[in-house]
């Protein structure tokens, strides 16, 4: 279930992101890995207290320690401000159109995957090439969250189970283990 | 009871004055415009548990800060640019306690004796204001001795044969060589080149109540989770342990007040939104070298040099495809560095004549790779061969890599000054930065950048790229050439004239009696190393001279 996007819509950037990065004999592609929910999640950061912006620390218990990356920390005024623009835009508050209009991801993706259309998940891979290009932006956009959430952290919804680090060979957050000096010097 | 000192400013600029302060009983307010991710909330002599090894919170979301929509800088090349170009992220140094350093790998190196006398050793450079600085190495000497032992920093005596001398060895042993270091320098050395490991201020053995570094890898832009890194944690814990010191985070400092030839304290902008006066018997400024103008611009501190000769180092990116895996996501990102591009050799001033210039110089050369996924991921083009190329990854697993710290001129024309429109979401104007590299920097550039490339292929390169950030398209400089080097320096010269300087030569404001620079603004020349462990001597040294 999306926290934020609809079912319909979710349905849509599903197949966005298994056309972005699909997955092939050498990895899980962005939606065997979470990336729908990363992006949902991030779109619907602040349906949770405190907000789905950054993981705690200082381990995510990977490696020993404590599993503290999966609360997230509270938000200054001035944080919650700037991610409120950036995720919901600024919607005509004047504190957050010091600078003019600002959009946010949740109007851009909502648009976006409209323009892309309900029958988007059927449209053939040249269709789909070719609505995603005609999104100004859009195309960029999705495949730097499908970056984010195929290699963050699996906690901000993404990279599930740490799958997308086991198929590049990335340890991941190493702490508090690291690397013993011979593992650095002579591997 | 008023304050002995305000100190603008938490990075180790601030942090190095709050704690020769402290120590000598004074009492302080160190005030800081972004959040406390440094020190423990319940504990502030303690370092806190916020830190950790993760890419989307440090590299993509902003949590070291400036959020750039709610603190945008803006950018042009030149004056022919209009009002700006880009409005956004320029050249950000983190917005948090403890400010650079948090985010920084720690390499501390000194500058060389020859650094502080550019002008009287090199002579001059067309369109560019070269002056000696008005202090020497040797003054400086006991402040760097100072400030390495408080931040613990790691390195090996001897090591570099352009360095200066030492009136004390490194407070600790080098830490472990990188894999891709021990054959980069190896190479180098081949060719004739003097590699050392970097002075760095991240622990090779436990130092001073905090542990050993464990080369995590999660170094350069990250805070240290095990707080391994002690700049500045180390001196801010000692000032807060004095309990003479004040910690005001989340609150901007929007203007330092006067009256005649003394400030008398600063109006500040609460997280809240509200605003009050603290008074103070000094203010000290610690800002950084774009913020600090910017405040002092603020305040209608007037005079024709602030703001001008901002300097960031023109940065040569070599990087070499290797037919091994590099191993860069281990250890502290950079173990080695050489210093032979700054002092320079015949061929080098062979291509200074060519170019009819006096001389060229380079910067340190940082020896290190790339290590995360998200950076190289953005990297390579979507689609189906994406996996497949992050699981070959030419660049993670097999790049190695030089970044040469271009040693910046000063120019009058690369300067900061308040945007005529852009606001911070608090109210205020935020800073413009003009800049583009001058010729010496170009000229530095394309010598150099084949040279490194020849030490990558002695190395065993397939390949190798030469580029410079900031990058340069065809069409020359564009509004993508946004500095991202992170050394912003000059600004607020320092210079026994008060004509051509706006301090002297201990960071006071010529006009105001209580008023003192202690950040990287003061910076007469840029050199080719990275500015915190001298802003931070210097800065140790300005509060010495108060007390």
């Amino acid at each position: 279930m999306p926290t934020w996007l609809t079912e319909a819509e979710f349905e849509v950037l599903t197949a966005a992101c298994d056309r972005t990065v699909p997955a092939t004999a050498h990895g899980p592609g962005a939606v065997a890995a979470g990336v729908p929910d990363y992006i949902d999640g991030l779109l619907g950061a602040f349906t949770v207290d405190p907000p789905r912006i950054w993981a705690r620390g200082p381990t995510s218990g990977r490696f020993g320690g404590e599993a503290a990356f999966a609360s997230f920390h509270p938000l200054s005024p001035l944080d919650e401000l700037a991610w409120r623009m950036r995720i919901e835009g600024s919607q005509g508050r004047p504190e957050a159109e010091f600078n003019g209009p600002v959009i946010g991801l949740q109007e851009r993706y909502r648009s976006a995957l409209e323009a892309l259309g309900a029958d988007f998940c059927a449209a053939s891979s040249e269709v789909q090439d070719a609505r995603l290009a005609a999104v100004d932006g859009f195309g960029q956009l999705l495949f730097h969250h499908c970056c984010e959430g195929l290699y963050g952290a699996p906690e901000y919804g993404g990279n599930r189970e740490a799958s997308a680090w086991a198929a590049i060979d990335f340890a991941g957050d190493v702490q508090p283990r690291g690397w013993t000096d011979a593992e650095v010097t002579e591997p | 009871m008023t304050l002995d000192a305000i100190i603008i400013g938490s990075g180790p600029g601030g942090s190095a004055a709050a704690d020769v302060f402290t120590a000598a009983g004074w009492t302080v307010a160190i005030v800081e415009k972004g959040r406390n991710h440094l020190l423990d909330p319940d504990d502030l002599t303690k370092p806190s548990s916020d830190y950790s090894n993760d890419e989307i919170k440090f590299h993509n979301r902003y949590f070291l800060g400036p959020d750039p929509l709610v603190e945008p800088r803006t950018f042009r090349t030149s004056e022919e640019d209009g009002d700006r170009v880009h409005v956004g992220e320029v050249n950000s140094v983190p917005s948090t306690v403890g400010g650079g350093g948090t985010h920084a790998d720690g390499k501390v190196p000194r500058f060389m004796p020859g650094d502080f006398r550019l002008l009287s050793d090199l002579g001059p450079q067309p369109d560019a204001d070269v002056a000696d600085w008005p202090v020497t190495y040797d003054e400086l000497e006991p402040f760097y001795g100072q400030v390495e032992r408080a931040i613990g920093v790691a390195g090996l005596d001897g090591a570099n044969p352009f360095a200066g001398p030492r009136a004390d060895p490194f407070p600790m042993p080098p830490g472990a060589p990188m894999f891709g270091a021990v054959r980069s320098v190896a190479a180098a050395e081949r060719l004739g080149y003097h590699p050392y490991p970097a002075p760095t201020a991240a622990n090779s053995v436990p130092y001073d109540g905090r542990p050993a570094c464990n080369n995590c890898g999660f170094c350069a832009f990250f805070g240290c989770p095990i707080h391994a890194k002690g700049d500045p944690v180390a001196l801010l814990t000692r000032a807060m342990a004095t309990g003479r010191a004040e910690l005001l985070a989340e609150t901007f400092v929007s203007k330092i007040c006067f009256e005649g030839r003394r400030a008398t304290g600063v109006d500040l902008v609460q997280a809240d939104g509200t605003t009050r006066f603290l008074a103070a018997r000094y203010v000290i400024v610690a800002a950084g070298a774009i913020e600090t103008p910017r405040l002092l611009l603020l305040s209608d501190v007037e005079h024709p040099a602030l703001g001008r000769y901002l300097m960031v180092h023109f940065q040569t990116i070599v990087a070499g495809g290797m037919p091994y895996r590099t191993y860069a996501e281990r250890g502290r990102s950079v173990t080695h560095v050489h210093d032979d591009m700054i002092v320079g050799d015949e061929l080098s001033r062979q291509a200074a004549r060519d170019a009819g210039l006096s001389w060229i110089r380079g910067g340190l050369v940082e020896h290190a790779g790339a290590a995360m996924p998200i950076m190289e991921a953005k990297h390579y083009p979507p689609g189906a061969v994406h996996n497949q190329l992050m699981a070959d990854s030419p660049i993670r697993k097999r790049l190695w890599a030089f970044t040469m710290q271009g040693e910046d001129l000063p120019y009058p024309g690369n300067c900061v000054d308040l945007d005529p429109s852009v606001r911070d979401a608090r109210g205020f104007p935020v800073a413009r930065v003009t800049y583009r590299p001058g010729r010496h920097e170009l000229v530095a550039h394309e010598h150099f950048g084949p040279r490194l490339a020849d030490i990558l292929k002695e190395m065993g390169a397939e390949w190798t790229a030469v580029t410079s950030s900031p990058g340069r398209g065809n069409a020359g400089f564009t509004p993508d050439s946004v500095p991202e080097s992170r050394h912003n320096m000059g600004t607020v010269r320092m210079g026994t004239d008060p004509r051509t300087s706006v301090t002297d030569p201990f960071g006071r404001l010529h006009d105001y009696d209580n008023v003192v620079v202690a950040d990287s603004s003061v910076f007469v020349t840029s050199t080719g190393y990275g500015p915190t462990l001298t802003l931070a001597t210097l800065s140790a040294r300005a509060a010495h001279h108060l007390i």
